[in-house]
């Protein structure tokens, strides 16, 4: 069952950063569509395990279908990585250098933000 | 057409990583490490098609913003950290994240590479 729910999720997820790669402009040099989708993926993951942790018991259906389905398949790597070797290839290596620093600090913080946001301590 | 075929690519994407990071999970494992696995392999894969720079756009969409996209993650990465250190394994945090970088990286500029 759990496969099927992050079947179902990632497809829903996967159709939302496709709609952020088709509404945001692209080829200004900086991977905007990627980097929003990556970010703003880290933030609700962190809502989403915040929520989670701050529950008595877990219901089965919501991390496969929010946590590796929609939150899993919204945000990538792939896409990412590729970004990556494209810039570096077209001689701008220190924007490809800030875009990894932005991306993993970035998302690590948002999803330590998330899980505060809804868990203030 | 194109937002089925992401979809189409998503629905098989996803399942897969799950079953991978079920798989580095077994026997008190870590799931991280099947996370990485398959941002490596995601990349990889995702370089060689972009890299070939004339595979038709629904290939594209189906293989590389469906099925390698949804297959590798960025939240659960950056949840796997965020755990990591909440286990004061700092160490082991920043060899996460750090070989992410440098294998996912080098996968996708190694697949764009040997493709183009």
């Amino acid at each position: 069952m759990a496969y099927v729910l992050a079947a179902l999720g990632g497809a829903l997820g996967a159709l939302a950063r496709w709609g952020v790669a088709e509404v945001l402009p692209r080829d200004d040099g900086w991977p905007w569509a990627t980097l929003l989708v990556n970010l703003s993926g880290c933030l609700l993951m962190g809502v989403l395990l915040g929520v989670l942790a701050g529950r008595e018991t877990e219901p089965a259906w919501a991390r496969p279908l929010l946590g590796v389905g929609v939150l899993g398949g919204y945000t990538t790597y792939s896409a990412f990585a590729v970004e990556v070797a494209d810039l570096t290839d077209a001689g701008t290596a220190a924007r490809a250098a800030g875009y990894v620093l932005v991306s993993v600090v970035g998302g690590v913080l948002a999803v330590a933000a998330g899980a505060r946001l809804v868990r203030p301590r | 057409m194109t937002p089925l075929l992401v979809a189409a690519g998503a629905l098989v994407g996803a399942p897969v990583r799950l079953l991978a990071t079920r798989l580095a999970a077994r026997r008190g494992g870590d799931p991280a490490l099947g996370t990485l696995a398959v941002n490596v392999a995601g990349s990889a894969v995702l370089g060689v098609l972009l890299g070939l720079g004339d595979a038709p756009a629904a290939v594209v969409a189906l293989v590389g913003t469906g099925f390698c996209g949804t297959l590798t993650t960025f939240s659960a990465f950056g949840a796997d950290v965020v755990r990591l250190v909440a286990e004061r394994a700092v160490g082991r945090a920043l060899g996460y994240a750090g070989a992410n970088v440098v294998l996912g990286l080098g996968a996708a500029a190694a697949g764009c590479a040997l493709a183009g």
